[in-house]
């Protein structure tokens, strides 16, 4: 796979996540499509690996992948609405994922929930203005004996209690080395 | 084959056969929603389910095939209970201002409450937000009346290859639309109406022109005159209760002179004028090709009545857009011809002539809008009624439409071949076009039973057939000995499948006829609901009818075609015709 030269990453990455230019990346995302152009269900893989490289996934780019796979984009733009899993706009240099499955949902997450929009001072779907954290509801992460459980980028945080929200989002506000407390884990 | 049991009947079903298939054969009537006749089944709107001995969950009987031994209940308490819980979840998710919904007297979702007496509704929580989109000149749609039942994505993606439509967010959020639920304007729309076919409640409906052609009708300054598609005289009657298949043409006409129109044309008469202009520039391309050895010739030639079709090319197509014919369309012919040498013949000007069509489709309203079509200084049609619209229309103005009195239509834009009838159906532009062209170059009428070709009747998608032009006369001798190979498809679908064999081999075919609607015209957007393929059958038949109880079937034998010609156009291909009746495409951006 070709280098690219962008900022925006969903976790891992030292800039936080801003538009680019779709033009730019378009030879790039051909790679990925290339990739798969011969399997079936080829959108879904090839969605995932443009969001990983991009951070998220331009219009542009969706329209350029629904022709390249003779996918209508209406059908494209409906994958990618279904699963929370995709955005269209660029988000923070760390996710949020809020799980609002039944365990979690009876078990605290909402009020999880509520707290971290009052700390962070955004809606479900929105970015802190420093880009620095996107907030974003989850359905189930299969870790529903943890309830509730908070996805931070690719660590999982359990039975987390409204009040130390602050606590939770310092460690990756300062982006240090520092434990960040999250279970091993993985969604 | 499968040993099978329903309510206690035993019976033998083939084993890729449904559960609703086999029941049905049974005479038994299991309710649907989402099903579709020949389209996959989703499965999406439950409403079908039955039980099965030994099975934990209800199964839905449009998805499920038999299996041997099976013992089925369809109308169980179980069954009665869970069907009516589907239908009141369904009825908690639509905005059902019923008195005042257009699908008020053939809504299915309305039928099926009734029909399994949903007397109250135990679930009243929130609505989905409604979202109107008139941004297209054919449809419009109402979020709110949606129920999700996803035939509307059927249609336009798996028969159509279209895919404006598709299932946008999830769970109560989801709405049924373009992507990121946008307005269908920014989609790759081709506006045939399928969607509104076939949808079972008001969610998808024709943009109405009812209220714009009253207000003229009414305006004492405006001459008004109305042209009528083929298709609409074997399927209005449906509009008032008569059978498929029964052709009306008297009484539609009666109807339209007791509505107010000034004069009751036809668009069968520019049908015969299209031909006469298609045919001579198929035998221009056929001679700058066999005759002059001209590079690059674009044949086949692909006709162009179906605006569905057109947009479809210009945005799927473009390379092949030189391909189609230039002819415009009977009904944009229609106008452009009323709007010059009708007014002229009548000394009016044509600001003050108003041109009203009906026709089976919806696409046609948007045809009507494109800007090409105001060659007569003026917009050439001004408004466009569905075969439905005007059914409502009638009803609205009291006019008992089963008693009414046969009439006639009016000279001269009113005569009409029986090779126009038949425009209607997908197969009869190209078998019109071949009566004519076999004429022009041999001097006599196409060796055909009856002048029909058979292979190019009926409802298979992709039909092809060969005409041998024989004894040429002069000045075609160049076709001597020429096998005239044509295709035809319907659906756009099956169209965009004999493009994929035209792209392949670009010399398997000489002609080839398109139409977006499965059927063609009889089956179109516009047409009264609900269209099933024996409908369409029946009403294809009512069209052959029309054409065989003509004395004069070719389109070179229409005395007022041949008039127009004397007086004003001068000939085929003409520098007039040209600018009145032809016209260009360009490529469309997807998405």
């Amino acid at each position: 796979m070709a280098e690219i030269q962008t900022d925006c990453r969903t976790s891992t990455h030292a800039e936080p996540c801003r538009e680019i230019d779709p033009g730019s990346v378009i030879p790039v995302v051909d790679e990925i499509i290339t990739q798969y152009r011969s399997t079936r269900g080829a959108l879904i893989p090839v969605l995932q690996s443009v969001q990983n490289l991009l951070g998220y996934l331009p219009k542009e780019i969706l329209t350029h992948i629904s022709r390249e796979l003779s996918i209508p984009y209406s059908e494209v733009a409906g994958v990618v609405t279904f699963y929370s899993f995709f955005s269209t706009t660029p988000r923070g240099k760390h996710i949020i994922r809020v799980c609002l499955g039944t365990a979690c949902y009876v078990r605290g997450g909402k009020e999880v929930l509520q707290a971290l929009t009052r700390e962070l001072k955004i809606k479900v779907g929105q970015t802190t203005d420093d880009h620095q954290f996107s907030l974003e509801i989850g359905r189930c992460f299969g870790a529903c004996g943890l309830a509730p459980v908070v996805m931070i980028d690719e660590d999982v945080h359990q039975r987390v209690k409204p009040n130390a929200i602050g606590l939770l989002l310092a460690a990756y506000r300062d982006d240090d080395d520092q434990d960040r407390g999250g279970s091993d884990e993985k969604a | 084959m499968h040993r099978i049991t329903i309510n206690g009947i035993s019976t033998e079903a083939d084993q890729n056969t449904t559960i609703l298939a086999a029941a049905t054969q049974m005479g038994i009537h299991i309710p649907t929603l989402c099903h579709l006749e020949g389209l996959s089944p989703t499965g999406a709107c439950r409403v079908c389910v039955v039980e099965i001995e030994g099975a934990g969950h209800l199964a839905a009987a449009c998805s499920t095939p038999v299996r041997d031994g099976m013992v089925i209940r369809t109308h169980s308490k179980r069954v009665r209970e869970a069907r009516t819980t589907v239908v009141e979840l369904l009825l908690s998710e639509h905005e059902g201002d019923c008195q005042t919904c257009q699908r008020s007297s053939d809504c299915e979702l309305r039928e099926l409450a009734r029909e399994l007496r949903v007397l109250e509704n135990r679930y009243t929580g929130e609505k989905p937000m409604t979202m109107i989109d008139a941004s297209t000149p054919a449809l419009y749609r109402d979020s709110g009346k949606c129920i999700k039942c996803r035939r509307c994505v059927e249609v336009c993606t798996g028969m159509q290859h279209v895919g404006a439509l598709f299932p946008q967010y999830r769970g109560f959020d989801t709405t049924i639309g373009p992507a990121f639920s946008s307005s269908l304007d920014l989609a790759v729309c081709v506006q045939c109406g399928q969607c509104a076919a076939v949808c079972p409640v008001g969610a998808i409906i024709e943009q109405s022109h009812i209220e714009q052609v009253l207000s003229a009708l009414e305006d004492p300054n405006k001459q008004v005159i109305v042209q009528t598609a083929p298709a609409i005289r074997a399927a209005l009657g449906e509009c008032f209760d008569l059978p498929p298949g029964t052709l009306v043409t008297g009484r539609m006409v009666s109807a339209l002179r007791r509505l107010g129109f000034d004069a009751v044309f036809d668009t069968n008469f520019t049908a015969d004028l299209t031909i006469m202009e298609e045919g001579t520039e198929l035998l221009m391309r056929l001679r700058d090709k066999l005759l002059l050895k001209l590079p690059q010739v674009p044949l086949p030639m692909f006709t162009s009545c179906s605006p569905g079709w057109i947009q479809f090319a210009e945005y799927y197509y473009p390379e092949l857009l030189a391909n189609i014919s230039t002819c415009k369309s009977p009904q944009q012919m229609f106008g452009a011809v009323a709007k010059t040498y009708y007014a002229q013949k009548l000394q009016i000007d044509p600001k003050d002539l108003v041109v009203v069509s009906i026709m089976p489709c919806t696409a046609k309203k948007y045809e009507a809008a494109r800007e090409e079509m105001h060659s007569s200084g003026y917009r050439d049609v001004d408004y466009v009624l569905t075969t439905r619209e005007l059914g409502d229309l009638i009803h609205l103005s009291g006019i008992d439409f089963i008693d009414l009195p046969d009439d006639t239509m009016d000279d001269p834009l009113g005569i009409s071949t029986g090779a126009a009838d038949i425009f209607a159906n997908s197969g009869g532009v190209m078998e019109a076009a071949l009566r004519t062209v076999y004429f022009i170059t041999t001097g006599r009428s196409l060796p055909a039973r009856d002048l029909h070709i058979e292979p190019l009747a009926g409802m298979e998608g992709v039909k092809t057939a060969t005409v041998l032009l024989q004894d040429t006369v002069d000045a075609w001798k160049f076709l001597e000995g020429v096998q005239a190979s044509v295709a035809v498809a319907h659906g756009l679908g099956n169209a965009a499948q004999l493009m994929d064999r035209i792209t392949a081999d670009p010399d398997e075919f000489l002609f080839v006829e398109i139409m977006s609607c499965p059927g063609g015209c009889i089956g179109g957007g516009g047409q009264p609901r609900f269209t099933t393929d024996a409908i369409r059958t029946a009403r294809m038949a009512a069209i052959f009818a029309a054409d065989e109880g003509k004395t004069l079937r070719e389109s070179h034998t229409n005395p007022a075609v041949m008039q127009l010609y004397d007086e004003f156009l001068g000939s085929p291909l003409s520098s007039k015709s040209h600018h009145l009746l032809h016209t260009q495409y360009r490529k469309k951006q997807q998405s």
